[in-house]
């Protein structure tokens, strides 16, 4: 193979490396905004090379397979839209003087290192490599949620670090009883910790030693999944950094943890003597949906309600995917990918809008759909995606989690459809509020990018109404990979 | 591995959550980085050993880190920052002394009966080392939650690294221990690099939940 042949594995990881150390260097705004744009897009393009390039077979430290690729895929959509919307929100924060053009390098050198970080985590197949990309990964979107430097985002970012910290310590604890686990079996040095040599031989692991890992994998990176109740520094980082980096916590950087959490998963399936992981997971996750759900209606900050919302829907994911088996994985998947699209569509609305009004106080924030029509009918359309109502996909995906639940334990479903009930309640309320009535604030014209907003709703809604048999045959195989 | 090696390494690992003790009633911050600089000093000592034992060479960089970053170069660090922000000496905890003590004692026999009974295949080494370990880790923990002052909640999530590092460099033949503990070494100097810049005095939280709500923007 000749040096030059086109790589997409190595591009994904390498574009952003580039992009950083070049966005580091360059002064102005202008340019490097473009410039985050073209990484991302790059990236996007590299990502979706993926899907129908050869796949290289699985390396000491690199994988690609059917599960990551979805992962992939659509952290580069989003990272791509949001880097769009960035690049007007980052405009308005220079002129109000938020930000200064230094700050500015470094945040857009801290994007493409974060891309790089989550990209690295998906195609690691090794998981002590996995570790460091996640840990790489959460330390950037610390330095990003802090970048403001007032007193709430200094502490914001003060708790995300020292929780985030404590997540990290516990999923290195976890990965090194994997590796005590598999050494006796696999043999020492690097070998016993590539996945896929693990998953090949996980069965004559020792299963005690596995279980508690997996404990302490659970609550590591449970914690960066936003799953209560180690969840105290999501509405915190969420409220208080820029929104691009919201959009991106909610959208794609839960996905990351959420994907460690999900490569053990199968590890531990493929031990019978181990247990179940299924009712930790249940249980993590309707105490979580549930929490949250009620947490909703106290809410009096925008961007914290939408963060009480990605506990929600991460909850019902990380349920669905405990519950396991095809339909309840497929399921998962699918309102993983709607989530995404979906919040992150509402964060580019809230970003704006919250610019244009001067405050994120809900009360302040009234009849936007009179006073900013392309924002505020955007913000409906999401909020009512987001709360699960016909016919948009997420719509979908929660009848699917509701109906294989009531398929096979007809008594969780009862706390998973009140928990539903409570948070849509909530959401809608508020809605009534903030779109609806005689405008209250400035009317200022936004100058906003509505595209990225609007494409996620559009794939949104026609995922709610179709959905490519391709795709659906995709995530069907990927479902099977669960378990 | 028996005899004069494995007493050492028990003695080394065993000292570790004794001095993690230590830190716990310390109520005064140069004490508690006095304590946490032997901490340091201890770990260095006990990979030394380790590398020296499983004839890792590769280990006697971690033990270098243990000694010369965390031993030495970090407390000099947290030292000149206390003067120079004018942070108050005394570490103000959230429970008494005695209470956090008797939590630390149960989170000790907690790690033993958890650690021992899942491992019982393993090396008694390692056992041992993974048990001790995981001591350290909760014993770090419980630090950083009874403390409000940033630096001693910096210091309670080092002596909780270190506790990572034993585990990990009981772990016979693990691979990239030494990248984990530079990994962790980078994280740390941001985290004192942060407090230093911007000057984070106290914890944020307060008792006084009004302002704490007034932080958050929902004070109604």
């Amino acid at each position: 193979m000749s040096p030059f042949t086109f790589d997409a594995v190595t591009a994904v990881l390498l574009i952003p490396i580039v992009a950083a150390a070049i966005l580091a260097i360059l002064p102005g705004y202008r340019v490097t905004a473009r410039l985050n744009i073209l990484a991302s897009l790059l990236t996007l393009l590299s990502a979706l090379s993926l899907l129908v390039a050869d796949r290289p077979s699985p390396g000491q430290y690199l994988l690609i397979d059917d599960l990551n690729i979805v992962f992939i895929v659509l952290n580069s959509v989003v990272a791509f839209t949001t880097s769009i919307f960035s690049a007007s929100y980052i405009a308005h924060e220079l002129e109000t003087g938020r930000l200064t053009p230094t700050y500015l390098r470094f945040y857009h050198a801290m994007y493409q290192i974060m891309m790089f970080g989550m990209n690295l985590a998906f195609v690691s197949n090794n998981i002590g490599l996995m570790w460091v990309a996640v840990e790489l990964a959460t330390l950037t979107t610390v330095l990003m949620v802090g970048i403001y430097r007032t007193h709430e985002a200094l502490e914001a970012a003060w708790k995300y670090f020292i929780l985030g910290s404590v997540g990290i310590a516990f999923a290195l604890f976890g990965t090194i009883l994997v590796y005590m686990a598999a050494r006796p079996v696999v043999g020492e040095g690097q070998d016993a910790m590539v996945w896929t040599l693990l998953i090949q031989r996980a069965a004559a692991f020792d299963p005690a030693l596995l279980n508690v890992a997996f404990v302490f994998l659970l609550l590591g990176y449970g914690t960066k999944v936003g799953l209560a109740p180690l969840h105290a520094w999501l509405p915190d980082a969420h409220a208080e950094g820029p929104t691009p980096i919201s959009a991106v916590l909610s959208g794609l950087l839960l996905n990351v943890a959420l994907y460690a959490v999900l490569r053990f998963k199968i590890l531990l399936a493929a031990s019978p003597q181990a247990i179940a992981p299924g009712p930790l997971m249940v249980t993590m996750g309707l105490v979580s949906l549930i929490f949250a759900a009620f947490m909703l209606y106290r809410r009096r900050d925008i961007k914290r309600m939408f963060a009480y919302s990605s506990i929600e829907h991460m909850g019902i994911i990380v349920f669905a995917f405990g519950m396991g088996g095809p339909l309840a994985n497929f399921a998962g998947l699918l309102h993983m990918v709607m989530h995404s699209l979906t919040k992150s569509a509402i964060f580019f609305a809230v970003g704006h809008i919250a610019q244009v009004k001067g405050t994120q106080k809900i009360a302040d924030i009234r009849g936007l759909t009179e006073s900013h029509p392309g924002l505020g009918w955007g913000l409906v359309i999401g909020v009512i995606a987001i709360s699960g109502l016909p016919p948009l996909g997420i719509f979908m995906s929660e009848f699917l989690v509701v109906s294989s639940t009531f398929a096979r334990q007809p008594l969780l479903a009862i706390p998973l459809v009140f928990g539903l009930l409570v948070a849509f309640g909530a959401l809608l309320l508020r809605l009534g509020g903030l779109a609806f009535g005689p405008p209250h604030g400035s009317d200022a014209p936004a100058q906003a990018s509505y595209l990225p907003m609007y494409a996620h709703l559009a794939l949104v809604l026609i995922a709610g109404i179709y959905l490519p048999p391709e795709l659906v045959a995709w995530f069907q195989h990927v479902a099977q990979l669960l378990g | 591995m028996h005899g004069i090696a494995f007493d050492v390494a028990h003695l080394l690992a065993g000292s570790l959550v004794l001095i993690s003790f230590m830190m716990l009633y310390q109520d005064r911050l140069y004490a508690l980085l006095n304590v946490f600089a032997l901490h340091a000093l201890v770990l260095a000592l006990s990979v030394a050993w380790q590398a020296f034992t499983q004839h890792a060479p590769h280990l006697y960089v971690t033990a270098a880190i243990a000694l010369i970053f965390k031993a030495i170069i970090i407390p000099v660090a947290l030292h000149r920052i206390i003067q120079k922000l004018g942070i108050h000496r005394d570490i103000e905890t959230v429970v008494g002394i005695g209470l956090t003590m008797l939590v630390g004692i149960g989170l000790v026999a907690l790690s033993m009966a958890l650690m021992l009974r899942v491992t019982s295949a393993a090396d008694p080494l390692a056992r041992e080392d993974l048990t001790f370990a995981l001591s350290v880790v909760l014993l770090g923990l419980l630090i950083m939650i009874t403390r409000r002052n940033a630096v001693s909640q910096v210091v309670g999530f080092m002596s909780l690294e270190n506790g990572l590092v034993l585990a990990a460099t009981g772990a016979k033949g693990m691979p990239l221990v030494v990248e984990f503990s530079v990994a962790f070494s980078i994280l740390i100097a941001f985290i004192v690099i942060g407090v230093f810049l911007f000057r984070i005095r106290e914890r944020f939280d307060t008792v006084d939940d009004r302002a704490l709500d007034d932080f958050r923007g929902e004070r109604r």
